[in-house]
């Protein structure tokens, strides 16, 4: 028995229970906080959250259980977003992109290859990132200009990659390409590549106002393997019904967890400010109050549209509908502005305390954070895409619609 | 139908070739049709065939080929949903 085997069997026999957000939200607090200041100050990998995540066996945790994993479901994916975000927004963030990479393996890659690669990874907890933006396309994250050269049983794949996330991490890389050399570039396929596939070579470095432990390297990426390699479905539709969903909806989970710790320091604060002058409500309480209201809101809408998705699951039909699209859209357009309203607010409520880098009410790195959210696939692109769409939309025939 | 559909396609589909050289049950989004272009189409249908699209016709699937507007096309025309 190899080593993957044996640790799967070792898996197969621990509880089924796995409850994903609890020990997440251990991790966040007690080794995603810790680090957080240092990840951000220096533009550096989250290690000790990674090593802690893996250690828990939470990079595996979508995987069905009967490849090894826990079949955790995305509720449960996007509490552990949502509690490691609490911490350390990077750490949030990076999770959340790993599991969306693992959600299009494990709804849509159904050959061996694909099933042999996710034993692998709930047995060696490996870390999935992802190649979709190009140079020569920017943001515009469906159309490819790099191609599939298939030869016989086998392709080869090379990309200017303008982002691969904490490429210098990862062990697996999905990456977004032209079906073949004659497709239009709207005609994209998704192509999972491994360490031992690819070459990375380097070509800019990630020095941003926040989220810099994400560590959003540019890349030239040369890929080969077998055919059996690429996601069958084609990209448009596999990004429909799972890619765009899961995405915005563990990208807000993430935002919702900064504007939670934000909210947080702005409570104790207020407490704080309380009990120097019993029998008084601070000012600043208004704006807390402001904040928790938002605060809800948020979370309102992404608990909205994590039970759209789970009614319309199994539904191919339902998933690429153009309702469905509008409505995880328009999700990320709300929780990214939102996330950085809530922020502001706590700011107000906390002050100069909050202003200043060194106390415990700092939001100097919540507010940098949370301005990474309306720039991640820009929210002018999506509304001008979803103001086409609206040209035709009907009326939706679900419940609420 | 299929010329009318074909005439619509060329005008409104965006497509990367002539939409006079794609078969019936050629993959049109293989021949560069994107969701942007798919809502210019549906438009156009909708005013060529003086018809209107339900909310469940309204995905991928309906426009995929020539031949897959032909039937939900022909489906409205004749009164029912295809």
């Amino acid at each position: 028995m190899n080593a993957a085997a044996a640790a799967l069997a070792e898996r197969a026999a621990a509880p089924a229970s796995v409850n994903a957000a609890a020990r997440a939200r251990a991790i966040g607090a007690e080794i995603a906080a810790r680090h957080a200041d240092a990840v951000d100050r220096d533009g550096r990998f989250p290690t000790e959250a990674f090593d802690a995540l893996r250690e828990q066996g939470l990079l595996g945790v979508m995987v069905p259980a009967d490849l090894g994993g826990a079949g955790a479901s995305l509720f449960d994916v996007a509490a552990a977003c949502h509690a490691l975000a609490r911490g350390c927004a990077a750490t949030g963030m990076i999770y959340a992109m790993h599991q969306i990479q693992v959600a299009c393996l494990v709804n849509h890659g159904t050959n061996d290859w694909h099933r042999a690669l996710m034993a692998r990874l709930a047995a060696e907890q490996l870390l999935l990132g992802s190649a979709t933006t190009e140079k020569e396309t920017g943001g515009d994250i469906r159309n490819s200009v790099c191609a599939v050269h298939a030869d016989g049983g086998r392709f080869t794949l090379a990309k200017n990659a303008s982002v691969i996330s904490y490429g210098d991490q990862s062990d697996v890389i999905l990456v977004t390409a032209r079906r073949n050399p004659d497709a239009p570039s709207s005609d994209q396929a998704l192509v999972v590549v491994t360490k031992d596939d690819y070459r990375l070579e380097k070509t800019s470095l990630w020095d941003a106002m926040g989220m810099r432990g994400t560590c959003s390297d540019g890349y030239r990426l040369e890929a080969a393997g077998v055919i059996d390699q690429i996601l069958p479905l084609p990209y448009a539709d596999l990004s429909a019904q799972t890619m765009l969903p899961v995405t915005h909806i563990l990208w807000s989970s993430t935002w919702l967890g900064i504007a939670a710790d934000a909210v947080s320091r702005a409570r104790a604060f207020v407490r704080s400010e309380a009990k120097r002058k019993p029998g008084t409500t601070p000012a600043s309480a208004v704006r807390l109050a402001e904040a928790t209201a938002k605060l809800q809101q948020m979370k309102a809408v992404i608990l909205a549209a994590i039970r759209q998705y789970e009614l319309a699951s199994g539904s191919p039909e339902q998933l690429t509908g153009l309702s469905f699209a509008t409505a995880m859209s328009t999700l990320k357009v709300t929780t990214s502005e939102l996330v950085r309203e809530v922020v502001e607010a706590a700011i107000r409520t906390c002050g100069l305390a909050g202003y200043r880098n060194d106390t415990p009410y700092s939001l100097g790195r919540h507010l940098r954070d949370a301005h990474s959210a309306a720039l991640m696939i820009g929210n002018d692109r999506i509304m001008s895409h979803v103001a086409t769409q609206l040209l035709v939309q009907r009326d939706g025939l679900g419940p609420f619609e | 139908m299929v010329a009318g559909i074909r005439s619509v396609l060329a005008e409104c589909g965006g497509l990367a070739v002539d939409a006079g050289t794609l078969a019936i049950d050629d993959d049109l989004y293989s021949a560069g049709l994107t969701s942007h272009g798919c809502v210019g189409l549906m438009l156009g249908l909708e005013e060529q065939f003086d018809v209107e699209f339900p909310e469940k016709l309204l995905n991928r699937r309906t426009f995929e080929s020539i031949a897959a507007i032909r039937d939900a096309v022909r489906g409205l025309v004749d009164g029912g949903e295809a």
